[in-house]
């Protein structure tokens, strides 16, 4: 798929960088405010997708390298399945929260423990599985297929 | 009275996806049918003039106000239950919509009359 | 609890998303540790037999947290998955050499029976309601494997009832819990006794049987199972026929309707209806077919009609307020049947994918006289026809024996007769696969297939072992109380499982 005019390009390339830091915010503030792992990650695939749309596919496939997209995918399910079987270690139960009568006070940033590991965690794994998803979906149709309807 | 506004989307999404013979049809027609139980779940948890179930504060300052707050909060076991199923959801549509992509081009048709190889 | 019950799923869910990071230059690495978690979880379930308890997750009390329950059916169930999984991922070992992508088969796999433990360990509705959808979207994907043609089409279809069975659940789950106030299974059983049925809880039941019955396969809500097990690889035919529509299907099915909605006459009915349908339906739609992998898809159907004919007798007796020792019969002879049927009908199609690898093709027109170039497929298979048709002394003859007799004694002779009249036609179709395909001249253009070897050999011959050894857990008294006993026992003991369950 071929990319847009100069002024997309310009102005998308700007605004990456804002709908990134947003969805981080999302994902790290999940626990006081709405949001949590799966919005933010969400978030954070379509800041690639508009990438995508602007630049045209074989620009982020030269960009983003698909093998490291589908190790980051793995490396964050991994990850949350760690906590939970840390959990098991530190506590005595599955998915047992071991840190939160330690650190931080509730309303805070730091309350709740193991839960904003786990926010980061599915985080990175919704963005990386729903950017591969796009893309997969993207490069499957062909253009004459296309005019045909 | 909403109840039943909500299982006639649901009867709609059923009618699509049993009648229609285009496949992204039939896909959408299961998109509407899980759409109408996701809004049957949240309407479940619904109090009159209820406020949003997030902790404040203002909220934490004493007992009364504390009590004050779970009696007119809206029920959260839904919200919970629905962010699951809509995520289970996005991840079964994204699968029959590649399949349907990938059968296109296999076949070369979406309608489901036409793709008719295993039969007896 | 020695062992803690979060391992049947921590187990292969860690494995399932560490193995894609091997990717293609690690394969024999990833075949070698999938095979390991899977014997790690057959020695789980064997450790666990006749013991039970509840574990709470996250140390949270049982109203407000999830929990997971151990009791007689879920041992039961956890031992036939084991089973199954382990000798089926032996032979795809050497059966996916033919496939490109093979870590991510062995990935989806595991997430499959990560799931399909969850489904038989949950306490909570709404916790069998993800661990279903985890283990039907693994095997949507897995039906569509090998990406030909007929394999989308099968794949498409099954995914679209698949996912309308699940809404169907789902919007169930919601009536229930709009009607009592929390998702636990206990406490819904226990509200349910005390409030009893209204309108909103007699539909969410009707719904509950409909999403669970399309999930197993039984008639009129058969339509995917011919299309999705023929077209599927063969080990997963093997798993998708012989665990999935079990523990999805039946198991979630008896779970509902005895123990926690309570069994009643019209309930009863039903069962017994779905069953004689699904039975007879099957083997008549079974014999007329000449593909073999199709045959036997058909076959899986008329025998869960079985499994479902004994579970509905024993409801329809226990609600009657009958003899109580042949409603135990009854369901005893559904609960055996239902796991004889998950270790023959599993080989069964491991040796047509053997025949398959060997020979390119399903047609059993096109085979012929392959007795003695593939001797060792052709033992395993003759075996498993003559258990699941019935003939003694395999473990088919000592299952569908009791369902007679249970039949009889409850005083539907019609239906006895019935069920011994569809054997017959099984063994008359089973026949007739062993004359086209062993039996007869050799083509001109297979005279070079030779036998395999290796892995899927291991994995045939082990469940043809058991497949002759299993008659012994209903004539052995002690093997029969502590595996088959408990199982009956939840079933026949209906709403006491709340008081297990919230006791502890």
């Amino acid at each position: 798929m071929q990319g847009m005019t100069i002024i997309v390009k310009t102005i998308s390339s700007w605004v990456k960088v804002l709908i990134v830091l947003f969805g981080i915010y999302i994902i790290l503030f999940g626990h006081l405010t709405p949001g949590g792992g799966f919005a933010g990650g969400v978030i954070l695939a379509s800041s690639y997708v508009l990438l995508m749309l602007a630049f045209g596919g074989e620009f982020v496939k030269k960009d983003l390298p698909l093998s490291l997209v589908s190790k980051l995918d793995c490396l964050g399910a991994f990850m949350f399945i760690m906590i939970a079987i840390l959990g098991l270690v530190f506590g005595g139960t599955f998915f047992f929260n071991f840190l939160v009568e330690k650190y931080g006070q509730p309303l805070h940033l730091l309350s709740a423990g193991t839960i904003p590991f786990s926010n980061i965690a599915i985080g990175l794994k919704v963005g990386a599985s729903l950017f591969l998803v796009i893309y997969s979906l993207s490069i499957c149709c062909k253009a004459e297929e296309l005019d045909s309807h | 009275m909403l109840y039943a506004l909500c299982f006639l989307l649901f009867m709609i999404g059923l009618y699509c996806a049993v009648v229609k013979k285009n496949m992204v049809k039939i896909v959408v027609g299961i998109l509407i049918m899980e759409y109408a139980v996701n809004l049957f779940l949240i309407m479940l948890g619904y109090r009159h003039s209820g406020v949003a179930p997030i902790i404040d504060k203002s909220y934490l300052e004493s007992q009364a106000a504390l009590n004050n707050f779970v009696s007119s909060s809206v029920d959260p076991l839904p919200q919970a239950l629905v962010l699951t199923a809509i995520v289970i959801s996005l991840g079964s549509l994204a699968l029959m919509i590649s399949i349907c992509i990938r059968t296109y081009e296999k076949y070369g048709t979406f309608d489901i009359t036409e793709i008719r190889r295993l039969r007896g | 609890m020695s062992i803690s019950l979060p391992a049947f799923v921590a187990i292969p869910l860690a494995t399932a998303f560490l193995l894609p990071m091997f990717g293609k230059r690690g394969k024999d690495a990833a075949t070698v540790v999938a095979n390991i978690a899977t014997i790690i979880l057959l020695v789980l379930a064997i450790s666990c037999i006749g013991e039970s308890g509840v574990y709470e997750i996250g140390k949270w009390p049982i109203p407000l947290g999830i929990n997971l329950v151990l009791d007689g059916l879920s041992s039961l169930l956890l031992l036939a998955i084991g089973v199954v999984s382990a000798a089926v991922m032996l032979f795809s070992a050497g059966y996916m050499e033919q496939y490109t992508a093979k870590p991510k088969y062995l990935s989806l796999f595991l997430l499959m029976v990560a799931g399909m433990n969850g489904v038989v360990l949950s306490g909570d509705i709404f916790n069998l309601f993800v661990f279903l959808e985890i283990a039907s979207i693994a095997s949507y994907a897995l039906v569509g494997f090998g990406c030909g043609h007929e394999e989308f089409e099968a794949a498409f279809k099954y995914m679209v009832l698949g996912s309308i069975a699940s809404i169907f659940v789902l919007f169930g789950i919601g009536l229930v819990y709009g009607n009592t106030g929390t998702l636990n299974m206990a406490y819904i059983s226990k509200a349910i006794q005390s409030s009893g049925m209204n309108a909103g809880l007699g539909f969410a039941l009707a719904l509950f049987i409909v999403g669970f019955s399309l999930k197993a396969a039984l008639v009129p809500f058969h339509a995917w199972l011919p299309d999705a097990h023929p077209s599927a690889p063969a080990p997963i035919s093997a798993m998708l026929s012989g665990v999935l529509i079990k523990t999805l299907g039946v198991y979630a099915l008896a779970r509902v309707v005895f123990n926690i909605f309570g069994v009643s006459v019209p309930v009863g009915w039903l069962l017994i209806v779905l069953g004689i349908l699904s039975m007879v339906i099957g083997v008549f739609l079974a014999v007329g077919q000449w593909d073999l992998k199709r045959l036997l898809a058909y076959h899986s159907i008329s025998q869960m009609g079985y499994v479902v004919l004994g579970l509905g007798i024993g409801a329809l007796i226990l609600a009657r307020g009958g003899e109580l020792k042949w409603a135990a019969l009854a369901i005893l002879g559904g609960l055996f049947h239902m796991v004889n049927h998950a270790v023959f009908k599993s080989l069964l199609f491991l040796t047509s994918g053997s025949i398959e690898m060997a020979t390119g093709t399903r047609q059993l027109k096109q085979l012929g006289g392959l007795a003695e170039r593939m001797p060792f497929t052709r033992a395993t298979c003759t075996l498993a026809s003559a258990a699941i048709s019935g003939v003694p002394p395999f473990n088919g003859f000592w299952s569908k024996l009791i369902l007679v007799m249970a039949t009889v004694q409850a005083g539907f002779y019609g239906l006895g007769a019935v069920t011994v009249l569809v054997s017959l036609i099984t063994l008359i179709s089973f026949l007739k696969v062993q004359r086209y395909v062993f039996l007869g001249e050799l083509p001109e253009n297979l005279r070079q297939v030779k036998e395999n070897g290796g892995s899927m050999l291991i994995g045939m011959v082990f469940l043809a072992c058991l497949c002759v050894l299993m008659g012994l857990l209903v004539l052995v008294p002690g093997l029969r109380d502590s595996i088959l006993e408990p199982a009956v026992r939840v079933l026949m003991d209906g709403h006491k499982y709340s008081d297990i369950v919230a006791g502890m």
